[in-house]
C-alpha cells in the first residue's frame, strides 16, 4: 500500500474517532432540554460528558491537520468551497465549548437557561451539518479544471446531502441517548433508554435509505456494500441490546454503526477524495491531492508512535470516570 | 475593500484575539501547577486554596483559548486556500503534529484535572496539571515552527512542476534558527503575562481587603507573580535582542521598518520616538540613542544597518518590480509598544516587590490603580509583538516565496468574507464581555473555603457527591 492510500485510511480513522466520540457528545447536547427536566438533571446530563468532550473534539482538529498535511489540495478546496456551512459549524462549536465551561459559573437561572440553549443549538447544528458536508463529499461537487469549487452555497443543499445530515443527526441522538443510559442512574437512565429506542428507529430507517441511495445511486464498490450491511446490522443489534437493557452492548452497537457508516462512505469515495460532478478528470484523488512521499513518511512515523499513546490516555480517562452518575452525585451549587 | 483585505483583517482580528488567551493559558497553567506542587509537597493549605482560585481563572480563560483556536485551524483552508496548496507539504505537518502531540494532551488532561480532584490519588492528580502545562508548551513550539517557516523558509525546495513548496528536510524546519529564538521569546512573553495576572489579582486583595485569613496566601501569590514577571521580562529582553540580530540577517527589511530607517547608516542610532510625515516617508522629529541600533541589529556598535530604500532597490532587482516595504508607522510603533508595555509591566512588578519587602503590607492607592491595568500591559505587548512580526513580513505571506495577495482563496466571495468577519467580530465581542465579567467576578470573590477535613475511609468515596461538577 502506498503512503497516500495509508493516509486516506488514517484520515478515515480520525473522522471515525471524531464521529464515534463527539457523536455522543452532540447527542447528549441535543437531548439536554428533553432529558434534563430540572437543574439537577441537566447537570447530570452535562456531567456525563464533562471530563471528555474537549478531548473528543481534538479528533476533528487532528483530522483537519492531517488533511492539511497529507492532502493539501483536499483541505484547501474543501474548506474554501464549503465556506458558509463550515462557518456555521465553527460558530456552533465556539458557543457550545464556552457554554459547557461557563453555564455553571453563575447561579442565576436565566444565565444557565441561555447557555443551555447554546449547548442545544451548538450540538444540533454540527451534528446536522457534518452529515451534509460528508454527503456532498461522497456525492461530489462542481470542481473546475483548477480543482476549485465552482458551485454555490445552494448546491450544497441537495436532497441527498440533506438526508445525510438527518442521518448523522438521528444517529448521534441515538448514540447520545444510549450513552446517557449507560452513564446515569435512576430516572434519567430509564427515560434515556426509551428515547434511544424511538430515535434509533428513526435513525435506522433514515440510515438504511441513505446507504441504499449511496450504493445504488451515487457510488459503491464491494467493500462499501459490506460495510453498509454491517453498519445496519450493528445499529439493529445496538437497538436490540438497548431494548434488553444491555447498555454496554447497546453503546458498542451504535458506536460500531457510526464507525461502519464512516467506513462505507470512505470506501465508496476511494480513490477519489473529492469527486467532481462536472468532469471526472477534475476530481481530486488520493494521488493528485497528496503531499510528497517524504512528508507522508514523517507524518506516518509520528502517527504510528503517538496515536497509540493518545488512545491509551484517552482510554484511561474513560476508565477513571467509568462510574455512573445520578442526581445524588451533584453537589449543591 | 476586497476579499483580500477582508481576509487579512479577519486573520489579524481572530489571531490577535486568540493570542489574548494563549499567553494566559501557557503561563498560568504552569504557575497553577507550581502552586499545586507546593501544596502537595508542603501540605500548606494556603497553596491549595490558591491553586483552586487561580485554577478557576485558568479554566475561564482556557475555554476561550480552545474555541478561538479551532477557528484558526480551519481558517487557512477557508480564506487562504492557495496558500494552503502552496505550503501544505511543509506547513501542514507541524500543525497536524501539534494537534496529535499537544492538543490531545492538554484537553484530555485538563478534563482529568477538573473532574479528578476526588477520583485520582493526589500525586497522579498533580501530574495531570503538569501534563496540561507541557501540552501548552509543546503546542507553542509546533505552531511557532510553522510560523517561523513563513518568516524564514528552510528545509524545502520549490517544485516548478507542481508549483508547490516541497519539504526536503523536516529537521531543518524544526530547528529553524528563527524558531529556536521565537519559541523562548514567546514563552517568556507568556510567563510575563501570567505572572502579571497573578500579581495583579493578589495585589488587589492585599490592598482592598487587608488583614483577612486570605492575606498571607495572597502575599505568597503576589511575590510569586512579581518574581515571575521580572524574570520573564529579562528573558524577553535577552531573547528579543538575539531575535533582532537574526531578523536583521533573514529579513533586513523588517529591521529597517522597525526603525523607520530609510537610509543605510553606519553606525546607526536607535530612535526612541519619532514623528514622521503622515505617509511615513520622511521624519520630522526624532529622539535618538547613538549607535544603539547598530548594536541591536549586528552586535557591534559600529555595524552597518541597511536602510529601507537600499533594501527596496535590492529586492526589486531580485524579485521584480513592486513594493517590498511594509507599512512603516505600523511596524515602527508596534515594535516600540511591544517593548514599552512589557517593560512597564516589569516596572510595576518591581514596585510591588518593593512594597512587599520584609513583611510590609502594600497600601498605596496608586499601586492599586496600577494593579487594575497591570494584566492588560503584557497582553498588549504580546499583541503588538505579533502585529510587528506579521505586518513587518508584508507583502510576503511566505518570505521571499509567496506574496500575501497570492495566498488568498480565489473562490471565496467578498460577501462570504464579510459575513464571516462580521460574524466572528460580533461573536468574539460578545464573548469577550462575558468572559471579562466572569474573570472579574471570580477574581474578586477571593479564595475558596479551605476544604473540610476528609475522613480518609476510602470505601465511602463511591457514595460521596462529586467534589467538582459543572
Ligand atoms: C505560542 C502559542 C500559540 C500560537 C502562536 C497559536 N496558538 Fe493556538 N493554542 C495555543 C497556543 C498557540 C495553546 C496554549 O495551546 C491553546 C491556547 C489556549 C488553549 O486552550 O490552548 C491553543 C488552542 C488552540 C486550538 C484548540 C486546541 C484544543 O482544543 O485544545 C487550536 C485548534 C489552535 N490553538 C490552533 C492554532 C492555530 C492554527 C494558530 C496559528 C494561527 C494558533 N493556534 C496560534
Ligand atoms: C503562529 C501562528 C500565527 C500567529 C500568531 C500570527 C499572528 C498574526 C497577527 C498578530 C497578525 C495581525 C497583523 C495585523 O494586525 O494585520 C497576523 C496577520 C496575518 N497573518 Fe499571521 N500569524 C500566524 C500564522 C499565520 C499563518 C500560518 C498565515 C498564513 C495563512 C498567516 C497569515 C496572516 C495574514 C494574511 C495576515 C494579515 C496580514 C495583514 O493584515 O497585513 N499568519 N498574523
Ligand atoms: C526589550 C525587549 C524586547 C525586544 C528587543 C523584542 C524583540 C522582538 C523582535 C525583534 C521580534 C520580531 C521577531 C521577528 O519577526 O523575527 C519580536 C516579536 C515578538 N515579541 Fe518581542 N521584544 C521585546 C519584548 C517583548 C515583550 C515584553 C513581549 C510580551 C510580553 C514580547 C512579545 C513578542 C511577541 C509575542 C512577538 C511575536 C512572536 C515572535 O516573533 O517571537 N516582546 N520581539
Amino acid at each position: 500500500m502506498d503512503l497516500s492510500t495509508l493516509w486516506f485510511l488514517l484520515i478515515a480513522v480520525l473522522f471515525t474517532g471524531y464521529f464515534v466520540l463527539e457523536g455522543f457528545d452532540f447527542g447528549v447536547g441535543v437531548l439536554l432540554p428533553v432529558l434534563g427536566r430540572d437543574e439537577r438533571e441537566r447537570r447530570v446530563v452535562i456531567n456525563t460528558i464533562g471530563p471528555v468532550w474537549d478531548g473528543n473534539e481534538v479528533w476533528v482538529l487532528t483530522a483537519g491537520g492531517a488533511m492539511f498535511a497529507a492532502f493539501p489540495e483536499w483541505y484547501a478546496t474543501l474548506f474554501s468551497g464549503f465556506y458558509l456551512p463550515l462557518l456555521l459549524i465553527l460558530a456552533a462549536l465556539i458557543l457550545r465549548g464556552v457554554a459547557f465551561e461557563y453555564r455553571g459559573k453563575r447561579s442565576d437561572p436565566q444565565w444557565k437557561a441561555r447557555w443551555d440553549k447554546a449547548i442545544f443549538a451548538g450540538s444540533l447544528v454540527p451534528a446536522l451539518l457534518w452529515g451534509v458536508a460528508f454527503g456532498n463529499i461522497v456525492r461530489g461537487v462542481r470542481l473546475d479544471a483548477d480543482h476549485e469549487y465552482a458551485g454555490g452555497f445552494w448546491h450544497l443543499l441537495n436532497p441527498y446531502a440533506l438526508l445525510a445530515g438527518l442521518v448523522t443527526l438521528s444517529l448521534f441522538v441515538t448514540h447520545g441517548a444510549v450513552f446517557l443510559a449507560l452513564k446515569t442512574t435512576g430516572d434519567i437512565r430509564v427515560r434515556a433508554n426509551a428515547i434511544a429506542a424511538r430515535a434509533g428507529l428513526v435513525a435506522a430507517v433514515l440510515a438504511v435509505v441513505f446507504l441504499a441511495w449511496t450504493l445504488v445511486g451515487v457510488r459503491g464498490g464491494a467493500a462499501a456494500v459490506v460495510f453498509a450491511v454491517l453498519a445496519a446490522a450493528a445499529l439493529l443489534g445496538g437497538l436490540a441490546a438497548n431494548r434488553a437493557g444491555r447498555e454496554g452492548w447497546a453503546f458498542l452497537g451504535t458506536a460500531a454503526a457510526i464507525a461502519l457508516a464512516v467506513a462505507t462512505l470512505f470506501s465508496a469515495l476511494f480513490p477519489d477524495v473529492l469527486p467532481s460532478t462536472l468532469d471526472s478528470a477534475n476530481s481530486l484523488t488520493v494521488d493528485n491531492a497528496s503531499s510528497t512521499p517524504y512528508t507522508l513518511k514523517i507524518m506516518t512515523w509520528v502517527a504510528v508512535v503517538f496515536t497509540p499513546i493518545v488512545l491509551l490516555y484517552q482510554g484511561w480517562t474513560y476508565w477513571v470516570f467509568r462510574r455512573r452518575i445520578g442526581v445524588r452525585d451533584i453537589p449543591d451549587a | 475593500m476586497d476579499a483580500l483585505d477582508l481576509a487579512r483583517w479577519q486573520f489579524g482580528v481572530t489571531t490577535v484575539y486568540h493570542f489574548l488567551f494563549v499567553p494566559i493559558t501557557i503561563g498560568l497553567s504552569f504557575l497553577v501547577a507550581v502552586m499545586q506542587t507546593v501544596w502537595v509537597r508542603s501540605g500548606d493549605e494556603r497553596w491549595l486554596r490558591l491553586t483552586k482560585f487561580y485554577g478557576k481563572l485558568l479554566l475561564i480563560n482556557f475555554a476561550m483559548g480552545v474555541v478561538t483556536g479551532i477557528v484558526q485551524e480551519f481558517q487557512f483552508g477557508m480564506n487562504w486556500s492557495d496558500y494552503s496548496r502552496f505550503v501544505g507539504d511543509i506547513f501542514g505537518a507541524p500543525l497536524a503534529i501539534e494537534a496529535l502531540l499537544a492538543f490531545f494532551l492538554e484537553s484530555t488532561f485538563l478534563g482529568l484535572w477538573i473532574f479528578g480532584w476526588d477520583r485520582l490519588p493526589r500525586r497522579v492528580h498533580l501530574a495531570t496539571i503538569w501534563a496540561v502545562s507541557i501540552g501548552t508548551i509543546l503546542s507553542a513550539y509546533f505552531i511557532l515552527a510553522a510560523n517561523s517557516w513563513m518568516q524564514h523558509p528552510v528545509g524545502y525546495h520549490f517544485n516548478p512542476e507542481t508549483g508547490r513548496a516541497e519539504l526536503t528536510d523536516f529537521g531543518a524546519v524544526l530547528t529553524n534558527k528563527v524558531t529556536l529564538v521565537t519559541f523562548p521569546h514567546t514563552l517568556a512573553g507568556c510567563f510575563l503575562t501570567a505572572g502579571a495576572l497573578v500579581l495583579a489579582v493578589a495585589l488587589w486583595h492585599l490592598i482592598r481587603r487587608p488583614g483577612t485569613d486570605q492575606t498571607s496566601a495572597f502575599r505568597g501569590a503576589a511575590k510569586l507573580g512579581a518574581w515571575v514577571t521580572v524574570v520573564a521580562a529579562v528573558a524577553t529582553l535577552v531573547t528579543g535582542d538575539i531575535q533582532g540580530k537574526i531578523m536583521t540577517d533573514v529579513q533586513p527589511m523588517k529591521m529597517a521598518a522597525a526603525e523607520a530607517l530609510y537610509e543605510t547608516e553606519q553606525p546607526a542610532a536607535f530612535s526612541i520616538f519619532t514623528i514622521g510625515t503622515l505617509d511615513g516617508s520622511r521624519e520630522v522629529y526624532s529622539l535618538k540613542v547613538p549607535d544603539l541600533l547598530s548594536w541591536l541589529a549586528t552586535g557591534d556598535f559600529d555595524g552597518e544597518v541597511k536602510g529601507i530604500n537600499d533594501i527596496q532597490d535590492q529586492y526589486v532587482a531580485e524579485f521584480g518590480p513592486g513594493s517590498y516595504t511594509p507599512v512603516i508607522p505600523v511596524t515602527y510603533w508596534s515594535f516600540r509598544l511591544m517593548i514599552g508595555f512589557g517593560m512597564l509591566a516589569a516596572l510595576a512588578a518591581v514596585w510591588a516587590l518593593w512594597t512587599l519587602r520584609r513583611g510590609r503590607a502594600p497600601a498605596s492607592r496608586w499601586l492599586l490603580r496600577t494593579a487594575l491595568v497591570l494584566p492588560l500591559l503584557p497582553l498588549a505587548a504580546n499583541a503588538f509583538g505579533w502585529i510587528f512580526t506579521e505586518m513587518g513580513r508584508q507583502p510576503w505571506i511566505v518570505f521571499s516565496e509567496m506574496l500575501t495577495r497570492d495566498g488568498v482563496s480565489r473562490t471565496v466571495s467578498t460577501g462570504e468574507v464579510v459575513t464571516s468577519l462580521a460574524g466572528f467580530t460580533l461573536l468574539y465581542g460578545l464573548l469577550a464581555v462575558i468572559e471579562v465579567g466572569l474573570l472579574l467576578r471570580f477574581a474578586k470573590a477571593g479564595l475558596p473555603e479551605p476544604p473540610p477535613p476528609t475522613d480518609s475511609g476510602a470505601d465511602d468515596t463511591e457514595d460521596r457527591p462529586l467534589s467538582f461538577a459543572y
